[in-house]
Order: C-alpha cells, then structure tokens, then sequence
C-alpha cells in the first residue's frame, strides 16, 4: 500500500475505545471447530466488517455477540458488560429480514419497542419516525409481501434503530438485494454511521461492500476461523461518496485483500 | 376480482346444480330425484319445522364436538410441536387415531359410553381432532429459525414469541387443519346418528330412505353440505380478519 496511508494516519486503533470487546472466544458444534481463541475489538462510532470466505463462521461469531449463540470458551463485553443473551444494547439485521408476514409495516418496526413495553401510541410514534428515516413514508400499513426485497431490508433496518441500541449488528444485511438497490443502501450505511452514534458490526463476504462501507475491516480465515489481518483504510473516508470506488487506496485494500483470501475460495 | 370471484363461484354452483336436475330427470336411478324436486322438499321441511327440529339435535354434538376439537386440538397440537417430549407421547396415538376406521370401532364407543351425547361427541372428535393436532404441531415445529431468533434478539419473552410469533407464523397450517378437521367432524356428526340412534338430520336420512322419499333424504344430505361449506366459508373470514397479512395474495376472496 502507498504511503498516503501513513500521511493521513488514523488514531492507532489500540487508543479507540471499544464498544465491544471479543475475548478468547472459541465455538465447537460437537466435534466441528467453528471458531479457535478469536479476540478482536470493536472501537466505538465506527463500522467494522467481517469478512472471509463462506464458512468462516463470521456469521457465528455475530451471533455469539448478539446473545443468540452461546459461545464454548470465551467472553463478549459490551461497554464493559459480559454478555450473557440479548440485551438492549444491541439490534440485529437480519440476512432474510425476518420480518413477520402477518404485520404491517408499522407493526414490524415497533416490534422490539412493543417487547420493551413501550405504550401503543409512543410506539408507533417513534416507528412512524423510523419508518421516514428509512424512506418508507407512506407504506406504514403495507405488508411485507407489498413491498420489494430493498424495501423489505429498509423495514428491518428501522426496526433495528427504533430500538435505539448502541451496537447495531448486522448479518448480510445487503445480500439479498438487487446490485443498484445495494449501492444505495451502502451510501445510505455511510451516512447513517456518521450521523447516528452508534456501532455497526457488518457481516459481509463482498470484499468491495467491506471496503467501501468499513472503518474497520476484519479478515476471518476459516477451518478453524481465526482473524488473519486487520485493515484500517484511512485515505478515502472523508471524499464523499462518490470519489471512494475510483480511490487508488480503495483500489489496493481490494486487489489485497483477494490475494489474502484467493487461496481459500475454491 | 371479487365480483369475478363471486360470479366464478355462482358458475360452478349452477353447472353443478344444472347437472343434478338433468341426471334426476333422466333419471340415473329410481332412487335419484331431481335438484328441484329436493329443494321442494327442503322448503316444506324448513315450513313445518321438521328440519328446525332435525338441526336442534344434530348441531348438539356437532357443536360440542368441533369446539373440543378446535380448542383441544390446538392446545396439544402447540404441546406436541413445541416439546420433542410430547411429540413421542401424543403424535403416534392421533397418527392412529387419523387411520382407524372409524365406522367398525363405533360398537365399541357404544359399549363403552352408551347410545347418548358422549357417543356421538367422541366421534365428531375422533373424526376431526387429529387432522387439527398434527396440523398445528407440524407448522410450529416448522416455524422459521429467523423468525424466533428475531423475537429472541429483540428481547421477546418465551411466551411472547409462543404467542407473537410462533402462533402467527404457523396459523395459515392451523387454519387449514382445522378446515379439514371441522369438514371431518360434519361427517361425524352425520355418521354416528346413522351408526349409534337415528337422531336429527340422520334420523331424516334413515326414515326417508326407508320409506322411499328420496327428495327429502337427499335434502337433508344437501343441508348438512350447505351448512359445512358456510361455516367454512366463516372460518376463512375469521382467518382473514385475524392474520390479514398472512394471505400474500393468493387466497381467493
């Protein structure tokens, strides 16, 4: 990599502080080792994304972080909390947006408020407010099956915020989308990471989406997963969205990070 | 696309109605009247009360029947799907229960339970319980794994997931368990007052038949049919109004 990166040089990462912290975790699902002693850290306001080849189990250690999956060996904090489920400091995306088909829009976002106990007419306040964040106004009452896939994530998206969580995990969020569709949500992840003060962990096995959206990139290998290199791409954030893909940073984190995983892709 | 729902509906009642009185005219058995010929016959009995009668006594069973079935039916279909536990205790006796015929164990339930109301409940419940616990129990074991782990990871209590989720996501399967659950307990209703005492609509059937008056024998069949696709038909808007997103389109009307 050129030496611009060293000229613009973010704060050493070490001196972040993190919103959450990976300790030693390690996963079997009986005699299969999905994760070996993995520890990484997560510094807080910023985006970092797993990325690795499928099977790396990026996935599992989200899930691990979420409180959904309990980890064999090791320990999850969040702002200095062990980890022992879900919490209110965390919200998840999901890759198949698990929205619940029988809700309509409004519905699904304030589901995460409704098991708060937050009262009807505040909830639906607050998910009408979500659902304009979002660019959903107007489809308050449509049901998921209205709406089209991009549409459906930007539910699932709302339904996270509403919750107003301090870790925002999510699981291929972007997959599952149409190519244009996705360009327009990773701008709009740009903006929401410099807006809203909030910690994204972004799961993802598209190295340029990792490039593109990250502050942080986290290369998982698998068999049993480990985290190989950690990339802090510093030259390009601040050009606007529109001068990234053509930046010759962006460029080489790309090219570098294939050669780093080519070998495990068969 | 209502209206041609409707009219589509009106159609298919009419050729098939159309094709009743055409094989009565010819007729296809001495014993076959004619659609007409039935209606008359179920007009006179609905005047002189016969048939108002008949559906008092028939309706016994058959409501306490279906309502044990649903409510039961569900709960331990929900039991079943939710404990493996349960799954091996409860599904091989309803898998048997689905099987039996039904017709040859009646002498059985008679000895057992007498010729009353008991009899003839147990066999609306025979009839239409299993399609309804197996129904439930599969389409809560089948619940998506996203689904419940979103209700997990966003605080849900196991009883809100249970019923927030897990009875939501599996209702369209309930739904048409109980549609085929309660279509069998018709039938059971009807069976067991010609196998245990001629009762109700039953007792119709049978004295008719015997004394070779075959309009109103076919009217009474015709009745309880008519009756069975109404309440159908409610159940279907009852599902509509409960779970309206579910339907994605593809139900009829």
């Amino acid at each position: 990599m050129s030496q611009i990166e060293k000229l613009i040089m973010q704060p050493d990462p070490a001196a972040l502080e993190s919103a959450v912290s990976v300790r030693h975790i390690s996963k079997n699902y009986g005699p299969v080792e999905a994760l070996r002693d993995l520890s990484l850290e997560f510094p807080r306001g910023q985006l970092t994304s797993l990325l690795g080849p499928s099977g790396c189990g990026k996935t599992t250690l989200l899930k691990i972080i979420a409180g959904l999956l309990e980890p064999t060996s090791g320990e999850i904090e969040v702002n200095g909390r062990k980890v022992t489920g879900p919490g209110p400091d965390r919200a998840f995306v999901f890759q198949d947006f698990a929205l619940m088909p029988w809700a309509n829009v409004i519905r699904n976002v304030g589901f995460g408020l409704e098991m708060r106990g937050v009262p009807t007419s505040e909830r639906e306040a607050i998910a009408e407010r979500y659902i304009r964040q979002v660019g959903l106004a107007g489809f308050e009452k449509s049901y998921p099956h209205e709406l089209s896939g991009g549409m459906r994530q930007r539910v699932g998206l709302a339904r996270a915020l509403a919750v107003d969580a301090e870790v925002l995990l999510m699981d291929e969020p972007f997959s599952a989308v149409d190519e244009q569709t996705r360009r327009k949500f990773q701008e709009d992840l740009l903006g929401l990471v410099q807006n809203e003060n909030k910690t994204f962990i972004f799961v993802t096995h598209s190295i340029e989406e990792a490039v593109y959206v990250s502050d942080q990139i986290a290369i998982l290998l698998p068999r049993p997963s480990r985290v190989h290199e950690i990339i802090r791409p510093s030259s390009f954030r601040n050009k606007g969205v529109d001068n990234i893909r053509r930046d010759p940073e962006y460029l080489d984190i790309v090219d570098q990070i294939w050669a780093s995983l080519r070998s495990y892709v068969e | 696309m209502p209206r041609r729902a409707l009219l589509l509906k009106l159609l298919s009642a009419a050729i098939l109605f159309g094709a009743w009185e055409v094989a009565g005219r010819i007729p296809v058995s001495y014993a076959f009247p004619t659609f007409i010929d039935s209606m008359r016959a179920l007009l006179e009995m609905f005047a002189d009360g016969t048939m108002i009668a008949a559906y008092a006594e028939t309706l016994k069973p058959l409501a306490v029947g279906i309502a044990i079935s649903a409510v039961l039916g569900i709960a331990i279909g929900l039991w079943v799907g939710l404990s493996s536990v349960f799954d091996w205790l409860f599904s091989p006796i309803f898998v048997v229960m689905q099987a039996a015929p039904l017709a040859a164990l009646i002498p059985l339930l008679v000895l057992a339970y007498g010729i009353g109301l008991t009899s003839k409940v147990l066999v609306v419940c025979i009839m239409a319980m299993p399609v309804i616990v197996l129904n439930t129990s599969g389409a809560v074991r089948n619940t998506p794994e996203s689904l419940k782990e979103m209700g997990r990871s966003f605080l849900a209590s196991e009883l809100s997931i249970i019923l927030r989720i897990i009875i939501p996501a599996a209702s369209p399967v309930i739904f048409a368990g109980l549609r085929l659950g309660i279509s069998a307990g018709f039938i059971g209703a009807i069976l067991a007052e010609l196998k245990i005492t001629p009762t109700g609509v039953g007792d119709i059937i049978t004295f008719s038949r015997s004394i070779a008056d075959y309009p109103s024998m076919y009217a009474a069949i015709f009745s309880i049919i008519l009756l069975a696709v109404l309440f159908l038909n409610l159940l279907e808007k009852v599902e509509t109004v409960l779970f309206e997103g579910n339907q994605r389109g593809y139900v009829s009307d």
